[in-house]
């Protein structure tokens, strides 16, 4: 055990830890997308920055060290990590009222969480191709967000080769499903894949709208409840 | 859409009978609040209409004017607030909300339309060129036989090329996101600001669906 400082108040953190868990540990929520408990961090969408000794750097990435003074509720960095979540809704076409995922969707709950009510920044209804050729996975390239989970995290049982991968650089870059392994997925990793995506792009075909609005995972609890009790999938 | 040159008579042009000093003096001391509905469905109107008995408290304080409700087809004088659901999709929503933000204190973006340009926003993503093809020309229940036209007429409002969120065209105060919000939160907001009290939309009641 060590002590680290989150907001002024001196609290006990385990050693291994990184910012994100420690904070979580000690009831304090700082909201996050690429990051999966127990697998490696990914660190790509970055809205889980806080001021660690005064540098803004991303929660995930930093394991806490004795009297680290980390800033989480500071009106700047807040804000950035909402604007944070704002670009990705103008990067995207996030289309809630038509999305599968609404009610279930990491991103629209974490929208929610940093009080974000319109994006700051120009919507910018970016043309992307949907793809729906592999036998059980609606891929719908509108709302991905590049978090990587999918790519580091779904992997082929025999081979272990990845199943995911993001093709193209800048603005032309992409998700891309390898369609002979994914027809090979079992059920089971279909639905699990499906979940990963904390948007709808990696949708199961055979699931869709059968939870009732009010009913739905992030509504019956929020994803903060969620994050704070140590685990957002369950 | 006022043209001059031409032999036509808007129904907001024609005489009216006035309403009794009394009334007409309660009406004008409430808060003045207008609605419109630009390129959406009217769900968030219907939405409104979900505050049901909350609504007769409201309705003490505030006087509605211009409203798909109400059927009055100008802004009558200076309005406290305005409640605006929809995108803008043509010449004509950009003109009405220009008048709006002329004419109105408080501007409030409600639904996803007006926040992002929802739903319609969707041929955004498709070139207009496209867009008409598919409903005028190669629409499947075009008239078979019939010469196909995209309609053009200087009555017709153009349509502009992407939906653009209200936000976009002129400053909006206050946004109420949902498709379509539900009527608590729309309750929560207009109960804040007829009440002198500051905009405030908890995440509990924050809905992009």
């Amino acid at each position: 055990m060590i002590k680290i400082i989150i907001d002024g108040k001196e609290v006990n953190a385990e050693v291994g830890d990184n910012i994100l868990d420690a904070a979580a540990k000690n009831n304090v929520y700082i909201p996050s997308l690429c990051y999966v408990k127990g697998e490696k961090c990914l660190g790509t969408c970055r809205t889980c920055s806080v001021k660690v000794n005064g540098n803004i750097m991303a929660a995930c990435t930093i394991p806490v060290s004795e009297g680290m003074n980390i800033e989480v509720n500071e009106p700047e960095v807040t804000d950035m990590r909402k604007s944070l979540v704002e670009l990705l809704f103008s990067e995207g076409n996030h289309n809630c009222p038509s999305c599968e995922k609404s009610g279930r969707c990491e991103l629209q709950a974490t929208g929610y969480e940093v009080d974000m009510m319109v994006s700051r920044f120009p919507y910018r209804f970016t043309p992307r191709k949907v793809d729906h050729s592999s036998k059980y996975i609606w891929l719908e390239r509108d709302r991905c967000i590049f978090c990587q989970r999918c790519v580091e995290l779904v992997r082929d049982k025999e081979t272990n080769n990845k199943i995911f991968s993001i093709k193209g650089r800048g603005t032309n870059a992409r998700i891309e499903i390898d369609k002979s392994l994914a027809d090979k997925m079992p059920e089971e990793q279909v639905r699990a894949a499906s979940e990963l995506c904390p948007v709808g792009c990696i949708i199961d075909k055979s699931q869709g709208y059968d939870v009732p609005i009010g009913q739905r995972k992030f509504e019956t609890e929020t994803i903060k409840q969620r994050a704070l009790k140590g685990n957002i999938d369950e | 859409m006022n043209k001059a040159n031409k032999n036509e008579i808007f129904s907001h042009d024609l005489p009216a009978t006035r309403l009794d000093p009394a009334t007409q003096a309660k009406r004008d001391a409430k808060i003045q609040v207008a609605m419109i509905g630009f390129c959406g469905c009217w769900g968030c109107t219907l939405s409104f209409l979900d505050m049901d008995e909350a609504l007769i408290t409201l309705l003490d304080k505030v006087n509605i004017t211009r409203s798909s409700m109400t059927d009055t087809k100008r802004i009558p004088g200076r309005m406290a607030l305005a409640f605006i659901e929809g995108g803008i999709a043509n010449s004509e929503n950009i003109e009405v909300l220009e008048e709006y933000r002329e004419n109105c204190d408080i501007l409030i973006s409600v639904g996803a339309c007006a926040v992002w340009g929802g739903v319609p926003a969707m041929r955004n993503v498709v070139p207009l060129e496209e867009c008409f093809k598919e409903a005028y020309i190669d629409s499947p229940t075009a008239v078979p036989g019939a010469i196909q036209v995209i309609p053009y007429h200087e009555d017709i409002p153009t349509i502009t090329t992407k939906v653009m969120p209200l936000h976009e065209v002129v400053k909006i105060d206050y946004f109420i996101p949902g498709c379509p919000p539900d009527g608590a939160a729309i309750l929560k907001v207009l109960d804040d600001l007829v009440n002198g009290r500051e905009f405030d939309l908890p995440s509990s009641m924050n809905r992009y669906d």
